[in-house]
């Protein structure tokens, strides 16, 4: 163990010179921070109007953000939390390590959204992506699905924050009646992936006819590969959305900063950065609209959302509950 | 006693593997509310036991004429091959499953062909589909294990049996061998199967195929119960204490004696032999070219963050395989000394999940340290423990014959410490140190699981750059990093395990 130790010292010393610059901590996920994100460009825009440094904290995904936070309890250096989803608030705002919101920024969001700790910086329709060259007639409901030999990919609710957005939607579209979609869904499910990119990347090599993604995916190929052959099925029960947010932690010392920074997330010049780079709908429409390629994407007409409380009340039966009837 | 300082220094070591694998555990145990198993964990625990056990069998039965094929002909692009068979052990499990579809896929070549014939297709996803990518990772390391078994044996036993005419060289010579060095490669295989995760799921179908390693995976990540994952590690290790107390009773000195261990050739085998070969070689080799296919194109347009990563990840890599071999070298020479409670420490850091490890140091260190701060040091010896079992389990069944043949020699020369190490240990077991390094290399390359949780920013290693590129539909370029990463641990491998060769020979 001796060799652990000291490298562990001699490790721990290095950093602890710093500048007075006042460096803001934001506990992120990976792609958010990622070059191709949009964290470098937020960063660079907010700290071009406050005398402070951006520093990102990086966890795997909305989960890993989550649980990283609860890792760290007050003790965390972070002082913003961005990218959990509203099924994941509920239980980071259980935790009492979140401070109130100074003021929530107004916001598009197709449903009505009020929430106390969490500003919420982008949204999307979960949905599930085809290759519109190999499957003419798309499935339009659930029901259409189920009904036919489509083969899917899905992300396991246990470990993908995706997979976890699909259980609530079939939760939200048939409350009592979820688990029978899921036994005649069962024969359509090719295999579950612990993650959203192993999915993807299986339907994208073609094992899959649909993959469980979200209705802004199409974009990318569109804007980023000139390549228009992936479409998103609109079906008629409406859309499950997946609402991503930022808080403030109580423990913060930089409060005051955290605000500042919070309110320039919402504003035109970080929401405008959103669409290429997280490839989601940003919380308030910039003045000078979304990219071209966007207007090419399917609008669900009805919108689906629990509220955090709603979810995190449903949450375990639901994952339960698809978890007993596709393991037979 | 000359080795009284090497049995200290050996329990010392093992205290601190123990330590390190149990109290990172206990870390996270101290917050069990309870010590309960739900209904879902035992269907876990079934299915992980069942794909395991089927796994390992299926591996090593077929290791055994593969590597008896290899040993006994001798042809062109034999060494590449035997080297080429290492690879798919060190791919990343997501890039050797996208490998393995592109051959047994619903549109893989074989599902096509099949349907140009007019011939029912078959499906990976299922229990099939599991035991596959299984044997598919280990049937090499099955084969090298048993095939260091073989050039261990004297050529002039196979000799000394032609000349006396033996009706059997396998049953009087091979067997022998085998009994000693398959409990090891079973073991190993079956540990690595155990905590299987990623492969189970994604080919498993469905959530009936949830491992032990995906439950813990899943009380660290939505639920945050640290204590209930606590719960599902003891019971991996409670499995792999088993394992290696049933292997440990079967594992039978070979008593083939001393000789003057040139490689044999032992009698041929013909038309069965060089269709074993052809099989096992394209079984192996066809996932890997599909890998090199995918990857090539954005090979170039990857940017200078992929490249630093790689850096940084071979740097690592090599710390990682020096620390893992310096102690797996001194583990199994006490354990050969017959230093008890060594074998099972070594072997411990295999059923320790990852995400355990790294959660419990994490949790540990808490307050003291900053995450980022020690993300490398913290992964480098990670990658070291993981790696130790693969190595103590290569470097045991000649350290032992070493042992028994040499230690006599060895005090009545009074040849002792590094003189002792210098002209006998690490002459004799180059070969297998070779390939153990290069294995420990390639395994720490090829790691995601601790340091995606410390790592910040900008530490990001090449399969962690990997795993982002693919999180952001950048699937060409993820494809073409994880062939650097193949690339590079293959020649990290190569390089140890040809050194090593060559060192022997």
């Amino acid at each position: 163990m001796k060799p652990i130790h000291l490298a562990l010292a001699f490790l721990s010393l290095a950093p602890m010179a710093m500048a007075e610059t006042p460096v803001l901590n934001v506990l992120t996920y990976d792609s958010f921070a990622a070059d191709w994100g949009p964290g470098p460009a937020i960063a660079k825009g907010f700290e071009a109007t406050c005398a402070c440094k951006i520093n990102y904290i990086t966890a795997g995904d909305g989960a890993a953000v989550l649980s990283r936070l609860k890792m760290e309890g007050a003790g965390s250096d972070a002082d913003i939390v961005l990218g959990l989803d509203t099924t994941l608030t509920e239980t980071a705002r259980a935790t009492g390590l979140l401070a109130p919101l100074a003021a929530l920024a107004p916001n598009d969001l197709p449903v009505p959204y009020s929430d106390a700790d969490f500003e919420p910086f982008d949204w999307g329709w979960f949905a599930f992506v085809y290759d519109n060259t190999k499957l003419t007639n798309p499935p339009k409901s659930f029901k259409e699905l189920a009904a036919s030999d489509l083969k899917i990919v899905i992300e396991d609710p246990r470990s993908s924050t995706p997979g976890l957005g699909l259980v609530m939607w079939v939760k939200a579209a048939y409350g009592a009646d979820s688990a029978n979609i899921w036994k005649d869904l069962a024969d359509n499910i090719l295999t579950v992936t612990p993650a959203w990119d192993a999915a993807y990347g299986l339907f994208l090599k073609g094992e899959a006819d649909m993959v469980l993604s979200y209705t802004t995916s199409p974009a990318y190929h569109l804007i980023t590969e000139k390549d228009a052959t992936k479409s998103a099925a609109p079906f008629s029960e409406g859309h499950y959305m997946q609402v991503e947010v930022a808080g403030k932690l109580a423990s913060s010392k930089n409060q005051t900063l955290a605000d500042q920074f919070l309110a320039y997330l919402a504003s035109d010049a970080a929401q405008a950065v959103i669409p290429t780079t997280n490839w989601m709908y940003p919380a308030k429409t910039p003045a000078q609209g979304l990219p071209a390629g966007f207007e090419t994407l399917i609008k669900p007409e009805k919108s689906l959302l629990f509220s955090p409380a709603e979810a995190e009340a449903a949450r375990q039966a639901a994952v339960e509950e698809w978890q007993n009837v596709l393991s037979k | 006693m000359a080795e009284r300082p090497l049995q200290i220094g050996a329990l010392a070591l093992s205290a601190g593997i123990t330590a390190l694998v149990l109290g990172t555990a206990l870390a996270l145990a101290v917050h069990a509310k309870g010590l309960s198993l739900r209904q879902a964990d035992w269907s876990a625990l079934r299915f992980t036991l069942t794909q395991a056990v089927i796994s390992t069998v299926f591996s090593c039965a077929l290791a055994i004429p593969v590597a008896r094929a290899l040993m006994r002909n001798s042809f062109p692009g034999r060494k590449a091959l035997i080297v080429a068979m290492g690879a798919p052990f060190l791919l990343p499990v997501i890039v050797a499953v996208l490998g393995l579809l592109s051959i047994y896929g619903r549109s893989g070549i074989l599902n096509q062909t099949l349907q140009v014939l007019g011939l029912p297709t078959v499906s990976i996803y299922g229990l099939q589909g599991v035991v596959l990518a299984h044997v598919f990772f280990n049937l090499p390391l099955a084969t090298r294990m048993l095939l260091n078994g073989w050039q261990s044996i004297p050529a002039e036993r196979f000799r000394l049996a032609e000349t006396l005419g033996l009706p059997s060289t396998f049953r009087q010579i091979e067997l022998p061998m085998l009994a000693a060095v398959l409990p090891g490669a079973v073991l190993s295989i079956f540990l690595v199967c155990l905590t299987s995760f990623v492969v189970a799921l994604t080919l498993g179908g469905g959530p009936a195929a949830t491992t032990l390693e995906l439950a813990i995976y899943q009380a660290l990540r939505f639920d945050f119960d640290p204590g209930h994952a606590a719960v599902l590690a003891g019971l991996q290790f409670v499995i792999c204490g088993l394992a290696v107390t049933i292997a440990a009773r079967f594992v039978l000195p070979d008593g083939l004696g001393a000789g003057l261990d040139r490689a044999p050739q032992g009698p041929k085998g013909g038309a069965v032999d060089a269709a074993i070969l052809i099989f096992a070689a394209s079984f192996l080799l066809l996932p890997l070219a599909a890998v090199v296919i995918d990857g090539a194109p954005a090979l170039l347009r990857l940017g200078p963050a992929v490249w630093h990563a790689a850096l940084r990840s071979v740097l690592m890599a090599l710390a990682s395989a020096a620390l893992s071999t310096a102690a797996a070298l001194s583990l199994t020479q006490a354990t050969a000394a017959g230093t008890r409670w060594v074998e099972a420490a070594a072997m411990l850091p295999m059923a320790a999940s990852g995400l355990v490890l790294g959660t419990g140091l994490f949790l540990l260190t808490r307050g003291y340290l900053r995450p980022e701060d020690i993300a490398l040091t913290v992964t480098i010896l990670v990658n070291a423990l993981m790696a130790l079992p693969f190595l103590f389990r290569l470097l045991l069944p000649e350290a032992r014959n070493l042992h028994r043949i040499y230690d006599q020699l060895a005090q009545t020369m009074g040849l002792e410490g590094i003189a002792r190490l210098r002209w006998l240990t690490l002459p004799r077991l180059a070969r297998p140190l070779g390939l153990g390094s290069g294995l420990a290399a390639a395994l720490a390359m090829g790691d995601l699981g601790v340091v995606a949780l410390f790592a910040g920013q900008n530490q990001a290693t090449l399969p962690l750059m990997v795993q982002r590129l693919s999180g952001a539909y950048r699937m060409d370029e993820a494809a073409a990093a994880a062939l650097l990463l193949v690339a590079l641990s293959f020649s990290l491998f190569a390089f140890c395990d040809l050194g090593g060769r060559r060192a022997a020979a």
